[in-house]
């Protein structure tokens, strides 16, 4: 086995970084949604993202040996150390951009976490199995989303026909192939293995939403190797301002 | 109190039959819970709406100064367990609101007279959120007042009303702990959170007093609700037992209570407490609090920028509805 704990390490880290970065988003919501219900299941989306997160970080920080932990790694990084994918760090936009958002990674992530159901890293199958039950609820209640934006009014199909093509750049790098060593080792999972029924299940809501499936364009990608949009600072200039003001302080 | 306007009782508009009105006096002196179904006196009907929609608006407008530290919050924990925390409220606002639906009036009509700045809030909602340590405050004091009110509420006369209390309470004394608890930690921290945790607590004190509402002899219905038992003690009765709970507390982990004239009194086994601005928490109901607009802006915007998406859903039901009797 050619992948050792540091990989394993980077690996979560990246996991855990999608999750973290998307509920730092969805948390954004908290008060503003468009209905009372809207807000409470974002909220609830959020806080199953960020209890991911900290599983995922703090297991990256204990394989690492290096006394850093979920905190540490969520609050202590700069730009250029945070491998989640582009799309979770995107803005909220409106609430179509946000669903068409979610319906994209939700739909990625499940299909990740049930394939991570079975990784040779005891730690992240277990994860993954725990996320995966919650992961199917976000991507059911962004689908269903999907269709009652997609087939309600005209400018509701026009506002998350918009989202959808803000998205659509970044879906590629969803299903970029982590570290080799990590898929031969059975620790990760190759994404181009489960991208047929990715697909699938796309073209599948976006049929019932009467929504046309955004033309193909070139990928925009880096998030893994930690080139960002420009967005992705100033969401940790937000969420680490505490703890970079105060380093010495305890929560 | 997260009702501020009681004491603008309705009076009764048309002639009751006195032999229900005797009927309904007397059930609720025995203890008993009214029910959707059951006769009421207009003016129960009416005060009952305006007390528990000012307690459902004020849950979600007080999702607006907490939300404001979803954001930075400086823990993975702390973040997941305010989201939570944040998300109850949302939940209280919900039931209260169906709660109350169930007396006639539509949820709709309810957030409307939110959302023109005709109905109330709880005054303490008004007060921005500076620092961290005002999340803790707010779990600590406000609801820790809120809790104080709410507790007899589970005992109110109108069933939907007292048992939506019931789980509230429950929900309510978990926030409480976890206020506490942040504010716990920073009185123990460095200096920079010690002084977070002290200026929190001063800015907060006298408005979490506030919050029981104007004293018992400038509360002329006060009288009125609690005889049909919508409130089972008075303001200066809840206001008294949430300074003698909270006092020792504040002194548990080190804290001033911003008092000069805070002292314990043998006789009343109480504390006495010095005079609350009652000129400021008039204003304040009146809509001039420090971040009144914020807040009802906050709350206009969503409800304006979301319109499209309710509309959407209507319409997408109806597109629904319509498919199944085609087919």
């Amino acid at each position: 086995m050619g992948a050792d704990r540091k990989d394993i390490a980077r690996y979560a880290i990246s996991l855990g970084d999608d999750s973290l970065i998307l509920g730092q988003r969805l948390g954004e919501w908290c008060g503003h949604a468009p209905t009372l219900e809207i807000d409470l299941f974002l909220a609830n989306i959020a806080l199953d993202l960020i209890g991911q997160a900290t599983l995922l970080l703090d297991y990256a920080g204990t394989l690492e040996g290096e006394g850093r932990d979920g905190d540490k790694l969520a609050f202590h990084r700069d730009v250029l150390d945070f491998t989640n994918c582009l799309l979770v760090e995107q803005p909220n936009g409106d609430f179509g951009r946000t669903i068409a958002r979610q319906f994209l990674f939700s739909n990625f992530q499940l299909l990740l976490f049930q394939a991570l159901s079975n990784s040779t890293d005891a730690t992240i199958a277990g994860i993954a199995r725990k996320a995966a039950k919650e992961v199917a609820y976000h991507a059911r209640v962004a689908s269903e989303w999907m269709v009652r934006l997609g087939d309600g009014t005209e400018e509701s199909a026009q506002r998350v026909a918009e989202g959808l093509d803000w998205s659509w750049r970044f879906v590629d790098e969803l299903f970029e192939a982590p570290d080799a060593k990590l898929i031969e080792a059975g620790v990760a999972v190759d994404p181009a293995s489960f991208r047929p029924a990715f697909d699938a299940a796309i073209d599948a809501v976006l049929r019932d939403a009467c929504l046309a499936r955004p033309a193909d364009r070139r990928a925009t990608v880096g998030g893994r190797r930690g080139h960002h949009s420009e967005h992705l600072g100033h969401l940790l200039s937000q969420m680490q301002f505490l703890q970079r003001t105060y380093p010495d302080a305890r929560w | 109190m997260y009702t501020t306007e009681l004491q603008k009782n309705a009076q009764p508009t048309a002639v009751e039959d006195p032999a229900r009105v005797a009927e309904f006096e007397a059930r609720i002196a025995r203890d008993e819970f009214i029910e959707p179904k059951d006769w009421m006196p207009e003016a129960y009907r009416r005060t009952l709406v305006r007390q528990m929609s000012q307690h459902a608006h004020s849950e979600i407008v007080g999702m607006l100064p907490e939300g404001n530290w979803i954001t930075r919050a400086p823990s993975l924990r702390r973040k997941a367990v305010l989201l939570a925390k944040v998300q109850d409220e949302g939940g209280h606002g919900l039931y209260i609101y169906a709660a109350a639906e169930t007396l006639g009036t539509s949820r709709e009509q309810m957030v409307d007279a939110l959302h023109s700045g005709k109905a109330k809030y709880s005054t303490i909602f008004n007060y921005p959120t500076l620092t961290w340590a005002d999340i803790g405050a707010i779990g600590w004091l406000v609801d820790g007042a809120a809790i104080m009110n709410q507790v007899p509420l589970q005992r109110a006369s109108y069933g939907p009303y007292a048992r939506a209390m019931v789980r509230i309470c429950k929900e309510e004394s978990f926030h409480q702990r976890q206020g506490f608890e942040i504010m716990m930690g920073l009185a123990a921290g460095t200096a920079a959170q010690k002084r977070m945790a002290q200026d929190a607590l001063n800015r907060w004190w006298w408005p979490s007093l506030m919050m029981f509402g104007p004293p018992d002899d400038n509360s002329p219905n006060s009288a009125q609700s609690m005889r049909w038992r919508i409130k089972r003690e008075t303001n200066d009765e809840l206001r008294q037992k949430f300074v003698d709970v909270t006092v020792p507390q504040a002194e548990a982990i080190g804290l001033t209570i911003p008092d000069p004239d805070l002292t314990w009194n043998e006789a009343r086994g109480a504390y006495d407490f010095g005079a609350i601005d009652w000129d400021e928490f008039y204003a304040v109901v009146r809509g001039e609090g420090p971040t009144a607009k914020e807040r009802l802006k906050a709350r206009n915007d969503a409800w304006n920028e979301g319109a499209w998406v309710r509309e959407a859903a209507t319409a997408h039901a109806a597109k629904r509805a319509r498919k199944a009797e085609a087919a």
